[in-house]
């Protein structure tokens, strides 16, 4: 029964999320050139890397949020896992007294301890992942401003900026780890038992645990991947912008969860690549670098993502209805 | 079949009464202890004047977590509502400049809630798209929304006939309090005792069950999220109207003061479970948390981990006492 169901959708969910993915490419492309004939600033490398510099934080935590919306499951902590995080590193640094490579160190890791925490009590403890992570959106930030006081954290050492405003063989610093960061979660989706498995378990969740798959453990992996990529996308925002506020990465949870929406990852979980993820990135960032260009205010911008992520969700879900119909 | 669906429905009924009493008995007790806890640490906290200043600074939270209890209940969530609650004050202080009536300034707000909410909840329900999604978006499109068009720019010489929350009955009954204790009231009974309000329970607990019963678990989430726009509406007068300006941005984190007080005050996230008082009580109890940080002298900065951890800590305690409830009913 459970194999009887499994199959057919197994066949046609990469077919056709192929097709998504040419699709939103090729939207890509037209909007690309469309900007750069609005603008001749827009086609530039410099502008081009410099978008690139300015979507690594996003797309770090893009990629794990990937594997947490395909086995089912959301994410809404992450931007407050940013602000805790940014928030330990400099406070560690400053107040405790850390080497700052040790400092680095631990905001990450307590990037994915906060990522455990989520995955703990979804996996063992059965809270839905929607409200653990709204409990946590505001127990992190909390902790990032009851820590901080409100105090920011600068005078950073002239090399910790190397991470967010170096270049290395003339591409920002960041951009080498965001595609390193693709490579290894690309591969790891496509290629891996522990990709597939995501997969199967947002398929049907019960059959997979059936079939044996150790669903709780690789839940509690991925939540775990999303804190500590959150903690690594905290180092580099700090790096860049040279400050350290507890407000820092609020509001994530959209631009994270729109790129991997638009991308084709269906929100029901089940279906989704990183390749689609990547170009679903790279849209809202020129969606917002083509409206800054054109004069449309910070604020006007998340309209355009807000309604971008609605829509984008209408239409993969119409058209996965217009598929099951058709199948 | 039908004999299934019955007992599902009857079975939050039973236990509906159970933690009626135990969530909201608790949260009185909570109350009480903490007043006289803060009150025994710094005995101005228990002045009357910083009493009352809790209940009418949060009642339009109260008011607001009626309609999230609704919409949590039904099986959904909203995080607009802040943002939404933002734009209703702006739009009702501006017409009460603009010398429109003061009814109208009242009225206008409330009347685009419920649109706003109510076509969100047709997306949910008829083009089935996850409520956390269609929400996020929408926080995002009122928030960037309401910047860009006012600039965050603060309404001031607001006429003093519009301050709605300044009005006291019979000159002792503030407005803010009236309305919070009057909707809480009509709220709990028309979900307790009228077929659309159980409706609400049936669809949170069980859609199917609840459209094998004759209920359009459709029709219920629309219902549902127009109430949640209308005490949005409700809310956002009273928080318009509580101060001399108002500042057209939206309210930080608004959303999630709203969403604690519906599961502190013992609506469950898995829908089918809660009461309007639990929430009105638990909305009470926040803000007195964050009044008294400051009599206590911790940083009020401390006040949204209180909150995370209030949420988790009644999540954890709903869900055991689920798995308890189930492992006794062993059949």
């Amino acid at each position: 029964m459970t194999s009887l169901a499994a199959a057919p959708p197994e066949r046609r969910v990469p077919r056709w999320l192929a097709r998504h993915e040419t699709l939103l490419a090729a939207v890509l492309i037209v909007a690309l050139a469309i900007l750069g004939a609005l603008n001749n600033r827009f086609l530039t490398l410099d502008n081009l890397l410099n978008q690139g510099r300015l979507m690594t934080e996003v797309g770090l935590i893009a990629l794990p949020m990937t594997f947490v919306i395909i086995t089912g499951g959301i994410d809404l902590s992450v931007g407050s896992v940013v602000g805790l995080c940014a928030i330990a590193l400099g406070y560690s640094w400053k107040n405790l007294g850390f080497p700052l490579p040790a400092a680095i160190a631990f905001a990450i890791a307590l990037g994915a301890i906060c990522g455990f925490i989520n995955g703990f009590f979804i996996t063992r403890v059965k809270v839905p992942p929607l409200i653990m992570t709204i409990a946590t959106l505001a127990l992190y930030r909390g902790f990032a401003e009851g820590i901080s006081q409100a105090h920011s954290v600068r005078g950073y050492p002239e090399w910790f900026y190397f991470m967010g405003q170096g270049e290395l063989f003339g591409v920002p610093t960041q951009l080498w780890l965001l595609v390193a960061a693709i490579i290894i979660a690309g591969v790891a989706l496509d290629r891996t038992t522990f990709g597939r498995s995501l997969y199967a378990i947002g398929a049907n969740e019960t059959a997979a645990r059936f079939s044996g798959l150790p669903v709780d453990r690789i839940k509690l992996l991925v939540y775990t991947l999303s804190g500590l990529m959150a903690g690594v996308s905290a180092y580099v925002l700090v790096s860049r912008v040279t400050t350290t506020r507890s407000d820092m990465g609020i509001g994530y949870e959209l631009d994270v969860i729109a790129a991997v929406v638009l991308g084709g990852t269906s929100i029901f979980g089940g279906s989704g690549t990183i390749w689609g993820t990547v170009v679903g990135l790279v849209m809202i960032q020129l969606l917002k670098d083509g409206l800054a260009l054109t004069g449309v205010k910070g604020d006007a911008t998340i309209v355009v993502i807000g309604t971008v992520l609605i829509a984008s969700t209408l239409l993969a879900s119409s058209l996965q209805k217009r598929r099951d119909v058709g199948g | 079949m039908s004999a299934i669906a019955m007992e599902t429905r009857a079975a939050p009924r039973a236990s509906l009464l159970r933690r009626l009493s135990s969530q909201e008995v608790l949260l009185a007790i909570a109350i009480v202890v903490l007043a006289l806890v803060v009150g025994a640490i710094n005995p101005r906290f228990l002045a009357t004047r910083n009493l009352s200043d809790i209940l009418l600074g949060n009642a339009y939270v109260a008011v607001a977590a009626i309609g999230m209890s609704m919409v949590i209940i039904s099986g959904n969530i909203d995080i607009s509502v802040g943002a939404l609650i933002g734009v209703l004050a702006t739009i009702s202080g501006s017409m009460a400049v603009a010398g429109y009536s003061i009814a109208l300034a009242w009225l206008v707000p409330v009347l685009v809630g419920i649109a706003v909410m109510a076509l969100q909840g047709a997306v949910i329900a008829y083009l089935r798209i996850p409520a956390i999604v269609v929400t996020l978006g929408m926080l995002s499109i009122l928030k960037g929304g309401l910047i860009s068009v006012t600039g965050g720019k603060w309404i001031t010489d607001l006429p003093d006939s519009f301050h709605l929350a300044d009005i006291e009955l019979f000159d002792i009954l503030p407005m803010p309090v009236l309305i919070m204790v009057g909707a809480t009231i009509l709220a709990a009974l028309w979900m307790r005792y009228t077929a659309q309000g159980r409706a609400i329970y049936a669809t949170g607990g069980n859609p199917e069950a609840a459209r094998l019963c004759g209920i359009s678990p459709q029709v219920t989430v629309v219902m549902v999220f127009a109430l949640h726009g209308l005490f949005a509406g409700i809310a956002a007068l009273l928080f318009a109207t509580q101060l001399k300006v108002i500042q057209s941005t939206v309210p930080p984190n608004l959303e999630l003061t709203i969403i604690t007080a519906a599961v502190v005050g013992g609506v469950s996230i898995l829908g089918g479970v809660g009461t309007v008082i639990g929430s009105t009580l638990a909305a009470i109890l926040i803000a007195e948390i964050a009044s008294a940080l400051v009599f206590v002298s911790i940083s009020p900065y401390w006040i949204r981990a209180v909150q995370g951890g209030l949420i988790l800590l009644t999540e954890v305690a709903d869900i055991v006492r689920r798995q308890r409830r189930v492992a006794g009913d062993s059949r």
